[in-house]
């Protein structure tokens, strides 16, 4: 049985209270008026904007960008000055809130991804990872709290509290013909519906996989092995589809006038390399405290060699959804990578490098994925990039080029890592550290590389 | 120095792996095995030093890397620079994405490739070589251990027995 340390819950805390302060400041320092919002981007960015374009300005993009900036002109007319303030009071007012989602659904992605993974690990009837399926359940064990959460959030957001989605708001639809003709799918009754679907179905997932998880332990038979096998192939099937769904409801409907086909891919990928590295690391970080004795390097090199063939896969679905509509150059389709690349320069090639060529490059060989500190160094740095990538996600259609990372993206980050941790290794103290009764253990124990 | 082999017949890879770790424990030299398929784990149990062809394998992807570049390059931007979908022609950079399918290909081929050659070259195979192993049954159902013959040859035939060999016969060594 594992036993919460006391400093790593001093260190929840404290990144708990950290993050409460960070948001706080966050949510304090937005502006009330037009008049307060264009004081403190003039005194923040003082001409930000003049040098901006020339930077980033290519021949396709200013093409692009013509079109972008014409109909935007038609569409706001004479009070386009005032219409801009109003723009600009919104994305400042946006972005704490905007911040906390990032937050919230980067640590909700985690525990999400490791229940997707758990559940193929089940249905496959995996032999090696058995030994780390208390690891994974203790990781899902956060899925319960940050659905709330997560649910709170969105039942916000529809009752107006922030203005993140902008369909959700009556005024913009009126004026938007693309978007009235989604207000079937996109309205924000059927959004919540859906949402309270999705979580439902996957914490009832949770619910009893871990539940029969834990009876077979102590079972003398392998009635619940079997359960949990059928019911995890049944869960991968509503799983793949639903996560699509809420990739285009949760983070696609931003930029409600653009889609593309393959983004519910995208976010998994996301989603179950960083589930992935995070059991890397909390089982290396178990195993450096003397639990988990019979976890060996053959495990971790596995878990690792899923981290680069998932980082490989992230960049394929990254890169096919960026050249299809890069190549295309269609002016309502290529809006997204151009807001991307001119407002998010650094953040967007910069996660390509974090995410791609660094494991890649580290990774690749056999002996390094051997090697903790390696596996932890390249941990680290796909965590933070894939908050980078969730932050491209949300950020450019909520809160535009007045993006920073500072006290609320902070803040929200340590907030809820603070509580991922609390939550994870509470969790694991609830429960032997062996699945000893599955009866695929006895080759999890003997599993080498 | 030995000039005899002994060859033990197995049937089974399991025996054979087993018999491995225990003629090497009793400290024979193990010239080579022949299987039909590749046993998971025998390397290791024959004490072979891990191989090096991934390093090369990393090297001529490179190879195709830095080749497909100067290939596009060439291709697309010196030679004849083409306006295709409105992209700029004369600029490898703002061209780039365009061309990483070809850049990906290139240096898998490169690697694939090559490293099979190698292979071959290292193990010193070629087209309508002869075949080297010493009983054509080895690329079917049976498996062979070599083993040079040292000291008491009793011994050692009694103990490839009793690891499970299913024919023990004594060779002159040819290549010696």
């Amino acid at each position: 049985m594992y036993t919460f340390a006391q400093r790593l819950k001093l260190t929840a805390f404290v990144l708990m209270g950290l993050g409460v302060i960070g948001l706080t400041i966050g949510f304090l320092s937005t502006p009330d008026t037009v008049a307060e919002a264009h004081a403190l981007v003039a005194d923040a960015h003082g001409g930000h904007g003049e040098d901006h374009g020339d930077a980033h300005a290519t021949d396709m993009h200013d093409t692009a960008h013509d079109v972008h900036e014409s109909s935007h002109d038609a569409g706001h007319g004479d009070t386009h000055d005032d219409a801009h303030g109003e723009h600009l009071l919104h994305q400042l007012q946006n972005r704490p809130w905007a911040a906390l989602y990032v937050a919230i659904f980067f640590f909700f992605m985690i525990a999400l991804g490791t229940l997707a993974f758990y559940a193929i690990q089940r249905a496959a009837q995996a032999g090696w990872s058995i030994l780390l399926f208390r690891v994974m359940e203790a990781i899902t064990a956060y899925l319960f709290p940050a659905s709330v959460i997560l649910f709170v959030f969105l039942v916000l957001t529809g009752a107006h509290a922030n203005h993140l989605f902008v369909w959700m708001d009556a005024e913009t639809v009126a004026h938007d013909e693309i978007i009235q003709a989604k207000v079937g799918y996109l309205n924000v009754p059927f959004f919540l519906v859906r949402a309270f679907i999705y979580l439902a179905g996957w914490n009832i997932y949770r619910y009893f996989s871990r539940k029969f998880s834990l009876a077979q332990d102590q079972a003398r038979d392998i009635r619940n092995h079997k359960k949990n096998f059928r019911i995890s192939a049944a869960f991968l099937v509503f799983f793949f589809v639903t996560e699509s769904m809420m990739s285009w409801d949760w983070i696609m409907s931003l930029d409600p006038h653009w889609f593309s086909t393959l983004f519910g891919w995208y976010v998994l990928a996301s989603m179950l390399v960083t589930a992935v590295t995070v059991i890397a690391m909390i089982s290396i970080y178990l195993k450096s405290k003397g639990y988990l004795p019979k976890v060996n390097h053959s495990h971790l090199h596995d878990l690792a060699k899923f981290m680069f063939g998932l980082s490989v896969f992230w960049t394929y679905l990254w890169f096919s959804q960026f050249m299809l509509i890069w190549y295309s150059n269609i002016p309502e389709e290529v809006t997204y990578f151009l807001t991307r690349i001119e407002d998010y320069n650094l953040p967007f090639f910069g996660m390509v490098a974090m995410n791609f060529l660094f494991p890649l490059l580290i990774l690749m060989s056999s002996d390094y994925k051997r090697s903790n500190w390696i596996i932890v160094m390249a941990g680290i740095v796909i965590i933070l990039g894939h908050y980078i990538d969730i932050f491209n996600m949300i950020m450019p259609a909520t809160v535009g080029d007045q993006w920073f990372i500072g006290w609320p993206e902070i803040g929200g980050f340590l907030f809820f890592a603070g509580l991922f941790i609390f939550i994870v290794f509470r969790a694991l103290t609830k429960a032997p550290l062996e699945a000893n009764g599955d009866p695929l253990v006895g080759e999890s124990e003997r599993f080498v590389y | 120095m030995s000039s005899k082999l002994v060859h033990a017949v197995y049937d089974d890879d399991d025996t054979l792996l087993h018999a491995v770790k225990d003629v090497k424990k009793a400290n024979y030299r193990i010239e080579e095995v022949f299987t039909p398929f590749p046993v998971h784990g025998l390397d290791h149990a024959m004490g072979l030093a891990s191989t090096r062809l991934a390093v090369t394998a990393f090297m001529y992807g490179i190879l195709g890397f830095t080749v497909a570049i100067l290939m596009i390059n060439y291709i697309m931007i010196e030679d004849w620079p083409q306006n295709i979908g409105g992209k700029p022609s004369f600029s490898f950079l703002e061209n780039m994405p365009a061309f990483v399918p070809v850049i990906f290909e290139m240096t898998v081929f490169f690697a694939a490739h090559l490293m099979v050659i190698t292979f071959y070259l290292r193990s010193r195979l070629w087209p309508f070589k002869e075949a080297e192993n010493p009983m054509p049954e080895t690329t079917d159902d049976k498996f062979l251990m070599q083993v040079a013959l040292s000291g008491d040859e009793k011994k050692l035939t009694s103990l490839l027995k009793k690891t499970g060999a299913i024919e023990v016969s004594i060779h002159e060594n040819e290549q010696a």
